[in-house]
């Protein structure tokens, strides 16, 4: 006779024993020290980048004055207790205009033709290596080269022309034609990216309604991808505006912003200036350092900026939803094409 | 398209005017010979050194300076990134996971201009009154200056920079690893760390050299910081100088363009400016290749890029 | 009776000698024809009986759970050397989850819980150090997981870590080339790829990946080897292939085997294991229970009624 009995209750209290953590004791010491040097780097690189923001916090906000944001520089003997910041203001903020303005329609037109034309393959491939290159490429070398073209005569309108006839070539709109071509690759591969990531079946659907692949672009995929678009466009601003070497060479070591000509707003975007890297620069020790206080402050400035730029592409990458494959891989697939975001 | 007459634009443009500076040096261009601060000096005050043509330029110097500061910072960064990205991935616990995530994006995003102000206000003084003695400053007093800025205080601000991409990349890398293997090495008896270093990091082989090449390329053309911290004379540390050989000054390539921008409007500096700038566009070039290459080469196992 | 209470279950004596089997009352009717083809007949006719069989490992009353769910409740079972122990049942009856539970490969799930003991040769597995369990008792995949290494360097993948052994060697060593391609005979691997052991290993074909992870699997001289349907992603020749080296490696090596396919089992078992829902349902020669299973739960599953 097969006995009946009750179901046994499952176990609860001490007789439980969960899953425990590897106890690394018992490995052999060679990789005893290797978890323990990985600790100590991991640990290691939060505190070092706590001291640099803890640092620039403490220094920056105890040199930091509301006056600063509307005063112009001030060329007096005592920079520590003259002039403030806002000629730099308007410079970055004029740089970083021109440079996205022409970047962005640019980067999403090239990104789409790549992404959706194509046509011819072996143009589409250069293109593609162009555009990597263009990425790794030195952006002062991009200042030199960008100074030569904009001081051939027949762009001295663009800048200022001295006496000789010599076109200097020297002002915000090269600077921000440079910046442009320093963040059309972020914007391209984000956009891609973007484009890449939309399911065939949307082109499918709107070539079934008889629409042609222009119109499916404009109307159907650009808006679908625009948290791509804006995410690269934030990263291209952020590399922008944290540049300090174009700036250097191409708007020289001016700290007020200079107009050149008569006419309103085009004598500014024709003369030099300067912009929040530049004038840290120029106030450190290794410019005419005689105010490190306000290079304190203004790189305070420029540290929250950046980092509020940062701020909104997580955000950005975030809302998008089932298309977040995490912090890590989406923000960071685009690093390829961003050797740095601050040259 | 434009892209393409743009880049072949900016390559020939500089390199046709560089050439005078190249023709006129040959080869010598990149070796050694008497002292770039005179020679760029010369230049822009149109005085050419005696029997020497205005365009005289030995860039070996430089071109040292460079190397150290970009091989040393690329090989410290290689080591370090490597082990916090497994860190990041395999020991971290998920707290600290969380909080090392955007420490490592903001890393990346300091401009650099920061990071040499920070260098040039705290680092370097730090250096010239603590590690520098007065009698090693006497030593070498008659060539050159030693201050806090010099080769080593730039290589481990630029070992900084370049950290957070070579990070996140391997990072990254490390954990797409397919589970299964993972899994599978466990399953045979096999710690953790080992698992990683023999499975993991065999497998994420091509990107970490991705990220190193992009490191490098960074490292390269960074400018700013450079300028600022690495001592600004153009001299070539000397090996024989003993510990000494850590606190000379050097002065890479980009910074030399930076710091003599302003020269551009004379001819023979020009010239020189343009054919250091070539040098620095060649080499990003030959990076973009060798990064390529690399990842051509890791395909053989079947390791996916 | 109170609706509340948990049905009652008939619990099944494990029995601990293979050749005594207890005569087990048919409960209603005879039971239906074992699930048989001619080939899978004269496979099982066919298989050599073993010489020795000794207990390994030992299972008791081992309960486990995923957070709050258990998934495994209350199992008791042998692992003997000598012979091949299938665990058959539909998915989620918790075999999988048992049978990773017996190189503890359960802990590397955050919030896994576990009661009961397990035993190797006497040693509770829980004090024994894991990663040396592991090279004890090692385990095959469903999918095969060959590394991206050489062909050579996956066999020998584990071969470095064994201290009994004397520590590290050079890679070339002979001892390491020796076992190598020892363990790619016992695979029944080695003929087919000893013309090229540096060839990536990924280039075989899923047969051979599989066969390869079995021989990475062997060259560490594991005691007990546990498989997780191994031939599910692969076909019919190498399945037989597979089968076959399963049958041989008996003798040296304990192997517990859990599989979808009745067939399977039934070829090449000397103990089938039937769970249903985390219990145990019925364990016993595979004679016993593809013949004459006692359980109507399991004659259900047999039959094809559900899984």
């Amino acid at each position: 006779m097969p006995t009946v009995e009750l179901a046994p209750a499952p176990p609860s209290g001490s007789a439980i024993a969960r899953a425990p953590r590897e106890r690394t004791a018992s490995w052999p010491l060679v990789d005893r020290i290797g978890y323990w040097l990985c600790w100590a780097v991991g640990i290691g690189l939060c505190l070092l980048a706590l001291a640099i923001v803890l640092y620039m916090f403490v220094k920056g906000i105890s040199y930091l004055r509301p006056s600063l944001f509307v005063e112009s520089p001030a060329s007096s003997v005592k920079q520590s207790q003259s002039g403030g910041f806002l000629d730099p203001i308007v410079g970055t903020l004029i740089v970083a205009t021109i440079g996205i303005a022409i970047a962005m329609p640019a980067g999403v037109a090239i990104a789409t033709w790549l992404s959706e034309y194509r046509r011819p393959s072996w143009l589409a491939r250069a293109v593609e290596s162009a555009i990597e290159m263009i990425a790794g490429v030195p952006s002062v070398v991009l200042a030199i080269f960008g100074l030569i073209i904009f001081a051939q005569p027949f762009l001295g309108f663009l800048s200022e022309t001295d006496a000789s006839g010599t076109v200097s070539g020297k002002s915000f709109f090269t600077a921000g034609a440079v910046m442009a071509v320093l963040a059309l690759p972020l914007i391209v591969a984000s956009t891609r990216e973007g484009l890449t990531q939309l399911s065939d079946r949307l082109r499918e659907a709107s070539f079934a309604l008889g629409r042609t692949p222009a119109t499916t672009i404009r109307r159907v995929l650009l808006p679908a991808i625009r948290p791509d678009i804006a995410s690269g466009t934030v990263l291209g601003l952020g590399r922008i505006i944290g540049d300090t070497a174009i700036i250097n060479i191409v708007l020289g070591l001016t700290v007020t912003n200079e107009g050149v000509g008569h006419a309103p707003l085009i004598s500014t975007l024709r003369g030099t200036g300067s912009t929040l890297t530049s004038y840290i620069y120029t106030n450190s020790p290794a410019g005419e350092g005689s105010a490190p206080q306000k290079a304190y402050a203004a790189a305070f400035v420029l540290l929250m900026v950046v980092l509020g730029l940062n701020g909104i592409v997580t955000l950005l990458t975030r809302s998008s939803g089932e298309r977040d494959r995490g912090l890590l891989s989406r923000a960071f697939r685009l690093i390829p094409y961003m050797p740095d975001l601050s040259r | 398209m434009a892209v393409l007459v743009f880049i072949g634009a900016m390559l020939v443009t500089v390199l046709v005017k560089a050439w005078p500076s190249f023709s006129s040096n040959g080869l010598g261009w990149f070796g050694p010979g008497g002292d770039v601060e005179s020679q760029l000096r010369a230049m822009a005050e149109s005085k050419p050194l005696p029997g020497h043509s205005i365009l005289y330029f030995r860039a070996w110097p430089l071109i040292w300076g460079t190397l150290l500061t970009t091989v040393s910072a690329v090989l410290v960064a290689l080591v370090v990134s490597t082990l916090a990205a497994i860190f990041l991935t395999e020991f971290a616990p998920p707290a600290v996971r969380r909080v090392l995530d955007p420490v490592i994006r903001l890393l990346a995003g300091v401009p650099s201009v920061i990071y040499g102000l920070i260098g040039i206000l705290v680092i370097a003084p730090y250096i010239n009154n603590h590690l520098i003695s007065n009698a090693r400053k006497a030593s070498v007093g008659y060539v050159v200056q030693l201050s806090g800025a010099d080769v080593m205080t730039a290589s481990l601000v630029l070992t900084v920079m370049i950290l957070p991409i070579m990070v996140a990349i391997s990072a990254n890398a490390l954990a797409a690893v397919p589970a299964s293997w993972r899994e599978g090495s466990l399953a045979l008896g096999v710690n953790r760390w080992r698992t990683i270093w023999r499975v993991s990091l065999h497998a994420a082989r091509p990107a970490i050299a991705a990220a190193t090449v992009l490191a490098t390329a960074r490292a390269l053309g960074e400018a700013v910081m450079l300028s600022m911290l690495s001592g600004g004379r153009g001299f070539a540390p000397n090996l024989l100088d003993g510990v000494t050989f850590f606190f000379e000054p050097v002065r890479p390539l980009a910074a030399t363009i930076l710091q003599n921008a302003e020269g551009l409007t004379i001819p023979a500096l020009a010239h020189t400016i343009y054919a250091i700038g070539a040098v620095l566009l060649v080499s990003a070039a030959m990076l973009s290749l060798a990064g390529w290459a690399a990842k051509q080469q890791f395909k053989r196992y079947g390791i996916r890029a | 009776m109170d609706p509340m209470m948990p049905p009652p279950v008939r619990r099944i004596a494990v029995d601990r000698d293979p050749y005594v089997a207890p005569p087990r009352p048919i409960a209603n009717g005879s039971a239906p024809a074992p699930p048989t083809t001619a080939v899978s007949a004269r496979l099982h006719a066919a298989r050599p009986a073993a010489a020795h069989v000794r207990e390994r490992m030992s299972v008791e009353s081992v309960w486990l759970a995923y957070g709050d769910n258990w998934v495994v409740r209350d199992v008791s079972l042998p692992v003997r050397q000598g012979e091949v122990l299938a665990m058959i049942g539909a998915s989620g009856s918790g075999k999988t989850t048992l049978l990773r539970s017996l190189n503890r490969l359960t802990e590397i799930t955050a919030g896994a819980a576990r009661s009961g003991q397990i035993t190797l040769d006497g040693q509770d597995i829980h004090e024994l150090e894991v990663n040396d369990l592991r090279r004890r008792v090692t385990m095959v995949f469903q999918q095969p997981n060959p590394f991206p290494m050489s062909i050579f360097d996956n066999v020998a993948y584990a071969l470095a870590e064994r201290p009994a052994r004397g520590g590290r060697r050079r890679r070339r060593s002979p001892e390491i080339e020796h076992a190598v391609s020892d363990a790619l005979h016992r695979a029944g691997l080695y003929d087919e790829v000893a013309g090229d052991l540096e060839r990536s290993a990924l280039r075989l074909s899923g047969g051979q990946q599989q066969r390869l992870c079995i021989a990475r699997a062997l060259a560490a001289e594991p005691e007990v080897l546990l498989l997780d349907e191994p031939c599910s992603a692969l076909d019919p020749i190498s399945t037989a292939t597979i089968e076959e080296l399963i049958v041989q490696l008996r003798e040296s090596v304990a192997i517990v085997i859990v599989t979808h396919n009745l067939q399977q089992a039934f070829r090449v078992a000397d103990h089938v294991a039937f769970m249903h829902l985390g219990e145990l349902v019925e364990y016993g020669t595979s004679e016993q229970v593809f013949d004459r299973p006692s359980a109507q739960r399991t004659r259900d599953y047999i039959s094809g009624a559900f899984g």
